[in-house]
């Protein structure tokens, strides 16, 4: 009897609080809370790297500016192409600016510059920083006495926070522009007319609630970019993994930050 | 003086009791169940240079990365230039840092940057008072220091192995480190280019009077650019010597090394 006690296989300690899926989840949370702290410590901490700022603004901003245009004008245009048929069987084609105006600046702008960003600057960031870890280009900055974290990563999340804001209200001008054109091509309405009809329904909540929106993709964005690029590992198979999942992990919480400063702004209007 | 000028002379002339610039007193580091340094002790004088052998994985780089603050030990101390270097962070250990220069296997050069702006970059992040005519003088110096002045408008994408080993060892050396850690520089060249890396190793040595750790499998660099050599066997250095004291043929844990180096590779 004894000896078959001894020969009963003792089973290895359990290695996983939870699972090892739900264990990595909960992992990867509490990484990226300390990732997002870190953030903000060393965003507030002297020196700024306001040159490297600068530059990353102007790589965020200035370089996206002929996709968004691009895209905001189109958005207006068929947005407005395919809203007249439903409005005309009411006779109700005077309301198209009206309509476009609070579709364009409340949903549309934010949401596509926001994709069109995520898509463009998200891989962009996580590949171009998942390439300088494994190339150990990251480590090389430590040890020559720059804070990497800093330079790299804050520099990059600030310029995408501070900059789709702005693309946001340039690609509502730019989507109301392209609407514009529609209307006045088919019902002959004046740019004052169309001007004074589109922003008489535009109310300064709508203004700031897109800029609330805007601040919030553009955070997201930086961070889910720069966190999967400064964590990035297993070469270059790592790095393409890293921009992609900068993307998909951007768009995905940028739907759901939609959902809930929708529910949010709607409870306060 | 050349490398063979340098290696006559080295034996008889050890370094002359000075101060100690690296002392490692019984270092560990594991990863999860992986021990890679078992209890490690070293002392490197000022300008000594020691070559640091041993199999992959054995935790040579991780031994360097962990004196440059890159890694920090499970146990054990490491004292550089006096300070040590676990127990501290943020601006101490970034000032400490700039007496240390760090000569990546991979180069590590920064991609989006010409040669120039690679070695202006420590420069003019780290001495912010520094004029633009001076940071230019400092970077042709140190260019022909290394031999590559024509390269200095060149992105790394251009440059060849060696150049790209080259320009990382003059990035370090724009700051004129006090010690010089070098992760496999000859690795991945041809013969003659291991040579100029060598040689560039021994003056940089005599010229800025820096402490070297040089990691390596390339006995040929070993011998011809330290002072001192050591091998990591089982997490645990052998007593560091001269590379005849070490690569004694009846000593069976170099000899396979030193064979297949020098011998035959079977």
């Amino acid at each position: 009897m004894e000896q078959d006690t001894e020969n009963i296989e003792v089973l290895p300690r359990q290695k996983y609080f939870l699972s090892k899926k739900m264990d990595d989840f909960f992992t990867a949370l509490y990484s990226v809370n300390k990732f997002i702290l870190q953030y903000f410590k060393e965003a507030f901490s002297t020196p700024i790297e306001f040159k490297e700022l600068i530059n990353q603004c102007y790589q965020v901003g200035c370089k996206s500016l002929p996709l968004i245009s691009l895209t905001g004008f189109i958005t207006g245009l068929v947005f407005t192409k395919q809203s007249r048929p439903s409005l005309a069987e009411f006779g109700a084609t005077s309301w198209l600016p009206s309509l476009i105006s609070i579709a364009v600046i409340r949903a549309l702008a934010p949401l596509v510059t926001a994709l069109i960003v995520a898509g463009k600057v998200g891989s962009n960031v996580g590949a171009e920083l998942g390439s300088m870890k494994v190339t150990e280009q990251i480590d090389a900055m430590e040890v020559s006495g720059t804070n990497p974290f800093k330079f790299l990563v804050v520099t990059r999340i600030s310029a995408v926070t501070l900059m789709l804001p702005v693309l946001v209200l340039y690609s509502g001008l730019v989507g109301m522009l392209g609407a514009y054109l529609n209307i006045h091509q088919n019902e002959l309405t004046s740019f004052p007319a169309f001007v004074n009809s589109a922003f008489k329904t535009i109310s300064f909540l709508d203004i700031i609630s897109s800029i609330f929106k805007a601040t919030c993709y553009g955070f997201t964005i930086g961070v889910a970019g720069c966190y999967q690029g400064y964590f990035a590992k297993n070469g270059t198979k790592g790095v393409g993994m890293a921009a992609n999942t900068a993307v998909v992990l951007s768009m995905f919480l940028i739907f759901v930050e939609e959902m809930v400063i929708v529910q949010f702004v709607n409870a306060i209007r | 003086m050349d490398v063979d000028q340098r290696l006559m002379e080295k034996d008889k002339s050890p370094i002359d009791g000075e101060n100690t610039v690296i002392s490692i007193r019984d270092l560990k580091k594991s990863f999860d169940s992986n021990v890679v340094l078992n209890g490690i002790d070293l002392d490197i004088l000022k300008g000594e240079n020691i070559a640091v052998l041993g199999r992959s994985g054995s935790g040579k780089s991780v031994l360097i990365k962990i004196i440059s603050g890159l890694l920090k030990p499970d146990s054990g101390t490491v004292k550089v230039l006096g300070q040590e270097v676990d127990k501290i962070n943020g601006k101490v250990l970034q000032a400490l840092r700039l007496k240390i220069g760090f000569s990546f296997q991979s180069s590590a050069l920064y991609d989006s940057m010409s040669v120039r702006e690679n070695l202006a970059f420590p420069l003019i992040r780290n001495k912010r008072n520094l004029k633009t005519k001076e940071v230019n003088i400092a970077i042709e110096a140190v260019l022909n220091d290394v031999g590559l002045s024509k390269t200095i408008n060149q992105m790394p994408s251009e440059l060849s192995g060696g150049q790209r080993k080259r320009i990382g060892i003059a990035r370090t050396l724009i700051m004129k480190p006090e010690i010089m850690l070098y992760d496999e520089p000859t690795s991945g060249l041809d013969p003659i280019t291991c040579i100029e890396i060598n040689n560039l190793i021994v003056k940089v040595q005599q010229q800025y009077n820096a402490s070297s750790i040089i990691i390596t499998h390339d006995l040929t660099c070993a011998k011809a650019t330290a002072n001192k050599v050591t091998m990591i066997v089982e997490g645990k250095f052998l007593i560091p010597g001269t590379f005849e004291a070490i690569f004694n043929k009846e000593n069976p844990v170099t000899k396979i090394f030193y064979d297949y180096n020098f011998i035959n590779s079977k």
